[in-house]
């Protein structure tokens, strides 16, 4: 499956809710399916910044894909790194660097997940990105 | 009689639904509402007052020169400041303060000198100090406070010391509530020959302040805490001390006579205001001051503490809500957490009520630190909210408890 893909059907999902408490409840249920980082990885310089709460992340690069893993002390924040995580992880650094989330949109709670908002959805994609430049970096230079 | 609804009247704002519920706005900390003649009288302002002040000879700037200088007197009076020079405009509190830092640090702080701040103080009231330190290499000492949130005023007696050059202290916390019993530590340093500066962003607008009475040789607050625009502030201080400061920053206004070889620097209060003023901004401010004197600040601080004591027992009410910052004298700012659950949560719930509140540090982080908390929720009120407005904010915790427990 493709990042489009993949946004397109996070995106689905959120569409059986009409209401704003019922996407915020599913968010929360995703947040559970979170990829837990390491307890050994919940250390600063795994730290993103600019996030009302505090979020981890780390990336581990395997067969030319990346997978995230991350952890919140925001419920709702954890739920949105699971998000990001469940498009993005398993893909290719180049398809990731490339990655547009225009899916955030559609998901229809754009007031919280927009990049407005200090849950910290800028800086995590930023930093998700920065793994996939850094390995990619890494691949090129050792092959 | 205090109307509320009345007063509610007379801001726009509160007036709009936010996702369709109507619009309960308890941030008030963070910023005030503007009244519709402050507004008006911005507007007025754009429409037939704009001009550059103090040199121009035409009309419209003397008339302009003339509305901004009766705002500084209109601000003098309102303060009970001894003269008018001892108003200077600045851009806020956090502006105010760094001019205080930078121009008295300077002259008169010299390397192992001391300042002395509190626990509890805005990170405005902080980095400054701990810039002018670093400049001075001079040393910071921090006043603790108690679990309730009030100083401790025997360790603050102790800190004082031959060394200690100037105590800074906020009026009232912005993420406790507390009002510090500034007139008491005003005395006690200068029982000990120390100046002091008060950072009055959170006190202004909720009491009366006469800057003589208290005898502080510094006060510093911001016009948008209390219903005039952003981008004015104040810095009172006393004629001796500013007369002794350097300026702050260099410019138009501030001179008096400019050469390559030598500059001369105008008089109080020109001499710290460098640069075009933000004229508009003067005016609504003093606006904003004679609207509060036609409520009266009495009443005002009257009405706020019957909120703060209704919203408080209100909270109390709801299972795992935990106040943070009870101190016996408070002004009307409660934060907050529910169980152990995060502030970004809840806030992000009770704001789909329609609730404006603040959550995370709120600019205090050494306060999260002590308490061990990430963050709190903020309600902060003013005199337009209602105590029908709790209930918004109440049944939004509920909410809370129920999807995060």
């Amino acid at each position: 499956m493709t990042i489009k893909e993949a946004g397109q059907q996070v995106s689905d999902e959120f569409q059986n809710f009409d209401d704003w408490m019922d996407k915020y409840n599913y968010v929360i249920e995703l947040g559970k399916e979170c990829p837990m980082i390491d307890e050994k990885n919940k250390v600063e310089n795994n730290l993103i910044a600019g996030c009302q709460s505090r979020v981890w992340l780390s990336a581990d690069y395997i067969d030319g894909k990346i997978y995230y893993k991350a952890d919140s002390d925001a419920v709702i924040t954890k739920g949105i790194a699971t998000i990001l995580i469940k498009v993005l992880s398993g893909q290719e650094p180049q398809a990731i660097i490339d990655a547009d989330f225009d899916f955030i949109n559609d998901i229809g709670l754009k007031e919280h997940l927009s990049p407005t908002r200090s849950n910290g959805l800028t800086a995590m994609i930023k930093q998700m990105k920065l793994y996939a430049l850094v390995y990619k970096t890494k691949y090129e230079t050792t092959h | 009689m205090f109307d509320v609804n009345k007063i509610r009247e007379d801001f726009p704002i509160l007036k709009q639904l936010v996702y369709t519920k109507p619009l309960v706005y308890l941030d008030n900390a963070a910023t005030t509402q503007k009244p519709k003649s402050v507004i008006d009288d911005v507007v007025k302002y754009y429409y037939e007052e704009n001009s550059n002040i103090h040199r121009g000879v035409h009309f419209l700037s003397q008339q302009a020169t003339v509305a901004f200088e009766n705002a500084r007197n209109y601000i003098k009076d309102y303060i009970n400041a001894a003269n008018n020079y001892e108003i200077i405009f600045t851009r806020g509190t956090t502006e105010s303060i760094n001019l205080v830092a930078f121009s008295f640090g300077k002259k008169f702080i010299n390397k192992d000198d001391e300042i002395i701040i509190s626990a509890m103080e805005h990170h405005a009231n902080i980095v400054p100090w701990q810039m002018i330190c670093e400049d001075r290499q001079a040393i910071l000492k921090v006043i603790p406070f108690n679990d309730k949130g009030e100083l401790d005023l025997d360790a603050f007696e102790k800190l004082i010391s031959a060394k200690t050059k100037i105590v800074a202290i906020t009026h009232v916390s912005n993420a406790l509530g507390t009002i510090n019993p500034i007139k008491d530590i005003i005395k006690t340093s200068h029982d000990n020959g120390i100046p002091v500066m008060i950072d009055g962003a959170q006190g202004i607008a909720h009491s009366k302040v006469d800057v003589q009475d208290l005898d502080c040789d510094f006060y510093c607050f911001s016009g948008h805490k209390m219903y005039a625009p952003m981008g004015i502030g104040v810095l009172y201080g006393k004629e001796k001390w500013l007369n002794a400061m350097p300026p702050y920053q260099g410019g138009g206004e501030m001179i008096q006579t400019v050469t390559f070889e030598k500059t001369t620097f105008n008089e109080l209060p020109f001499k710290f205001e460098a640069g075009t003023p933000n004229v508009g901004a003067v005016i609504g401010l003093h606006s904003a001051m004679k609207y509060v004197d036609n409520l009266g600040i009495d009443n005002i601080a009257a009405y706020e503490d019957e909120l703060l004591k209704y919203a408080t027992a209100e909270l109390l009410n709801i299972d795992g809500v935990k106040i943070i910052g009870t101190a016996a004298h408070k002004a009307a700012v409660i934060s907050f957490n529910i169980d152990a659950i995060h502030p970004y949560d809840a806030g992000t719930i009770i704001d789909r009520f329609g609730v404006a509140v603040r959550t995370g540090h709120h600019c205090a982080q050494p306060v999260m630190d002590i308490y061990k908390i990430p963050g709190t929720i903020r309600a902060s009120f003013s005199f337009y909210n209602t105590k029908e407005e709790i209930e918004p904010l109440i049944k939004a915790i509920h909410k809370v408890k129920e999807m995060f427990n």
